[in-house]
């Protein structure tokens, strides 16, 4: 495709209303998609310059660059940020409605307008998010779990912290609502349960776990909401409320959470490994029901997250018992992943780079998620810098890595333009070798009992807090490097045609990028499979 | 099949009956913590529980209850081409909703009167159980209370849909969906009547 | 793509409204007894009784895809389950 022809039609890029109106008004699922994908990455950016302030002031012990009231207020906006505005919107929020009805032959998701209006909502979520850090008794100070007593009676703006959670969780149920319909009426001729994409499976059971899990998260900030105003008390002893009740209520949801969170990766990964093996997916069958199984399975385990809490030794029993069961299913997929790749025909291109970073991180991570799980090993642990690293390598090195990976992947197809290859690998490699020096510092000195959210630490940590926080600049630069390069790709890279990658999924039988119709006049008719090379006629 | 207007009742129902999902969910971590509470203070929220007055609760049940026969009767209505009847079951329903409402307040009012609200220093001089019971009692009913504001205001705007005659016998799936909403909040009391107002032993 | 309308007759709400006044009364009046702890069992079991018939005639349930009441079934299902596994901390502090 030359520039010239690629000037001339950039698909749904350049149709529709002009100017940005015509963007933040649009019920296109590309346009919203993206909407909600430079949102997304913004607010990974500033939540990656918190992370990385936060490991400047770890860099010794004592104050380095902040108070001690700063640093809570900056860890609790870390977690705030990039958990809600950046990760669990992250790939069902961008990627889904940038590609899923596209792989399922459909025009636009089931309702556009109410998809506009998710988009809206976590817009205005995180506004208020951001407003509570300049208003009322400033940044919350709470962590992000918020947890009673302290967050019924921090005088920080807890209360417009949850106003905006709540928001943005109606956000992300509307959005859950949205894909469960969308996959279930509108699948083109031909696109049977058992040829829909990977990607679009795992958007399926996350959207289920987002309709059931999140509105118990609406209830629990609803519930701080009135603690604080009214002073109902729920939670308070002296008024016969029991605050390990709001641990259950936050983490009925937040558990469920991280399934929403990773999912999407695992859907991401499962879709580009067969591509970049040139192999079908192994196991397909077994990834979909492993997929409805940790949604499934990952609402049992909640308390895991409170063994040290004051609830029943019997509960504590029972959900470390059901914790080993959610590992199964994941374990699955990355024998079915690496059964993809073994005698595949590997390229190694930036899309599986990001993609087999996630294998190893987020196996290590679940790995490490075992030792938390089991409830004697997680006394010794929990609440210490172990646990930190171990969400960071499923988080970040799971789901980040993934919604990395889905960047690299899908973007040439969205702006029919391709970043510098070359310079994406080096990014890679910096950002992977800065997470591992980061990280793995992180767990050593928690095992070694440095509690998490502590400002300060003894000196016999400062060693590895150092390298922990150098570990963190080489991760600045490589993310640094990786957005410019494959951003600077999206509107100055070199034009590409509909199938770069040599996909067989319908996503890449379209043009580069796709017309606002996606199909044009007609609906498609499917007659194989997403991960069918040959019959697609790419092999 | 492509080019006309891609239109999906089925789809619309069932995208609201999956919004139903939440709300149950929503209300869900309510009932979580009435149980968790019941059973630890199962005296005291009979103590408390007796102060509730059932005359309240049940003509709001029966209100309740009324209104939702109006609403699917109205989508019979509407389905058979009767707009009139449909829209003078709505009419009757929204009746019902501000009756509840103010059944509501004048409950509300009582208790307040009383010393009786979240906050005050009488409950705090309550034993534990008993204050639980107040607050969780307030909580549910305030909660319940904005759902009713909210699927009444849902109804009045699909009245105006219909007598613009963009909801009609031809397509009615927005009164239908405006109808399940309500018949949610009637659910709802369903399950706050009697463990709120029949607690009695 | 009009779809084929189940139009419920005026008489089936009817019968389904007096059953559910029969019901609220048989709940009032059993909660006059002192069952113990079977009080708040029966209470629910009459509340499910009368979800059923809302849901089953009033919301049209009966006359969906059976999909539908599946989906609903996920939901008590998981609700079930989340009050559930937190009785295994309430009941054994």
């Amino acid at each position: 495709m030359t520039e010239q022809s690629y000037a001339a039609d950039r698909g749904f890029l350049s149709t529709g209303r002009p100017g940005i109106l015509g963007w933040i008004f649009s019920t296109d699922h590309k346009r919203i998609g993206l909407l909600y994908l430079w949102c997304i990455v913004t607010f990974f950016c500033v939540g990656m310059l918190l992370g990385l302030l936060i490991r400047l002031e770890l860099f010794s012990p004592g104050a380095d660059i902040m108070t001690a009231q700063t640093y809570n207020a900056a860890f609790t906006l870390h977690g705030v940020i990039m958990i809600f505005l950046f990760i669990i919107p992250g790939i069902p929020a961008a990627f889904g409605n940038l590609i899923m009805p596209i792989q399922i032959g459909a025009r636009d998701v089931a309702f556009p307008r109410l998809n506009l209006f998710s988009w809206w909502l976590y817009v205005t979520g995180a506004a208020l998010a951001l407003t509570s850090l300049f208003t009322g008794g400033g940044p919350p100070d709470t962590g992000w779990t918020f947890y009673v007593p302290f967050s019924a009676q921090t005088s920080t703006n807890v209360s417009l912290a949850a106003i905006a959670v709540f928001i943005l969780g109606f956000s992300s149920i509307l959005t859950g609502l949205n894909f469960v319909t969308t996959i279930h009426r509108l699948r083109t001729q031909g696109m049977t349960w058992m040829r829909i994409p990977l990607f679009t499976w795992s958007l399926y059971a996350t959207a289920w776990i987002q309709i059931l899990a999140t509105p118990v998260l609406g209830i629990t900030v609803a519930l701080l909401f009135v603690e604080r105003m009214l002073g109902t008390g729920l939670f308070d002893p002296n008024l016969g409320g029991d605050p390990i009740m709001f641990q259950h209520l936050f983490w009925i949801y937040s558990h469920p959470a991280v399934y929403i969170m990773v999912l999407p990766g695992m859907g991401v990964v499962s879709d580009i490994v067969p591509v970049f093996a040139r192999k079908p997916a192994f196991g397909y069958k077994a990834i979909v029901v492993s997929s409805l199984a940790i949604a499934f399975a990952g609402s049992l385990v909640w308390a895991h997250h409170m063994y040290t809490s004051g609830m029943s030794d019997t509960a504590v029993l029972v959900f470390s018992f059901l914790t080993f069961i959610v590992a199964i299913p994941s374990a699955i997929k990355v024998f079915n992943w690496l059964a993809t790749l073994y005698q595949g025909s590997i390229l190694l291109d930036p899309p599986l780079l990001f993609s087999l970073s996630f294998i190893l991180l987020f196996t290590i991570g679940g790995l490490t998620g075992l030792v938390l799980g089991a409830a004697a090993t997680d006394i010794h642990v929990h609440d210490t810098h172990f646990v930190v690293g171990h969400f960071h390598f499923t988080m970040f090195g799971g789901t980040g890595m993934a919604f990395f990976a889905a960047m690299h992947y899908w973007l040439p197809k969205i702006y029919g333009r391709m970043y510098n290859k070359a310079v994406a690998t080096v990014a890679w490699g910096i950002i992977f070798i800065g997470f591992c020096v980061t990280y793995i510092s992180m767990k050593v000195v928690g095992m070694m009992g440095m509690p998490r959210r502590y400002f300060d630490y003894v000196p016999e940590f400062t060693g590895l807090n150092q390298l922990a926080t150098i570990g963190s600049w080489i991760l600045g630069i490589g993310l640094a490097l990786m957005f410019y390069n494959v951003i600077r790709g999206c509107f100055k890279g070199t034009p590409v045609e509909a199938n770069p990658w040599g996909g067989a999924s319908l996503e890449w039988q379209i043009p580069s990028p796709p017309p606002t119709e996606n199909f044009g006049e007609d609906d498609p008719v499917v007659t194989h499979g997403p991960y069918d090379f040959k019959a697609a006629g790419i092999l | 099949m492509s080019g006309h207007e891609h239109r999906d009742d089925v789809g619309a129902r069932f995208g609201m009956w999956l919004f139903l999902f939440t709300e149950v969910l929503l209300f869900g971590g309510l009932f979580i913590l009435y149980a968790v509470y019941l059973h630890r203070y199962p005296h005291e929220f009979v103590t408390a529980g007796g102060e509730l007055n059932v005359w309240f609760g049940g003509g709001n049940t029966l209100v309740l209850l009324t209104s939702s026969l109006c609403v699917a009767i109205a989508v019979t209505a509407l389905q058979r081409g009767n707009t009139t009847l449909c829209l003078r079951l709505l009419g009757v329903t929204i009746f019902c909703a501000a009756l509840f409402m103010v059944n509501k307040g004048f409950e509300w009012s009582a208790k307040i009167g009383h010393g009786i609200y979240p906050g005050s220093a009488h409950l705090h001089d309550l034993p534990p159980g008993e204050a639980v019971f107040f607050n969780i009692y307030y909580v549910t009913t305030g909660l319940h209370g904005i759902h009713v504001i909210i699927g009444a205001a849902v109804l009045i705007w699909t009245m105006v849909l219909i007598k613009k005659g963009r909801v009609n016998a031809g397509r009615w799936v927005m009164l239908e969906n405006a109808g399940l909403y309500w018949h949610l909040v009637d659910l709802i009391w369903i399950f706050i009547f009697p463990l709120y107002y029949l607690i009695l032993h | 793509m009009t779809e084929h309308a189940h139009i419920v007759p005026y008489r089936t709400f009817f019968i389904v409204w007096g059953l559910l006044l029969l019901l609220t009364a048989t709940t009032v009046a059993v909660a006059q007894f002192n069952l113990g702890p079977f009080n708040v069992w029966v209470a629910l079991l009459i509340a499910t009784v009368k979800s059923g018939l809302v849901i089953a005639f009033f919301m049209h349930m009966k006359y969906e895809s059976r999909l539908f009441l599946l989906a609903l079934f996920a939901a008590l299902a998981i609700l079930a389950v989340f009050i559930g596994l937190t009785f295994f901390d309430v009941l054994y502090r």
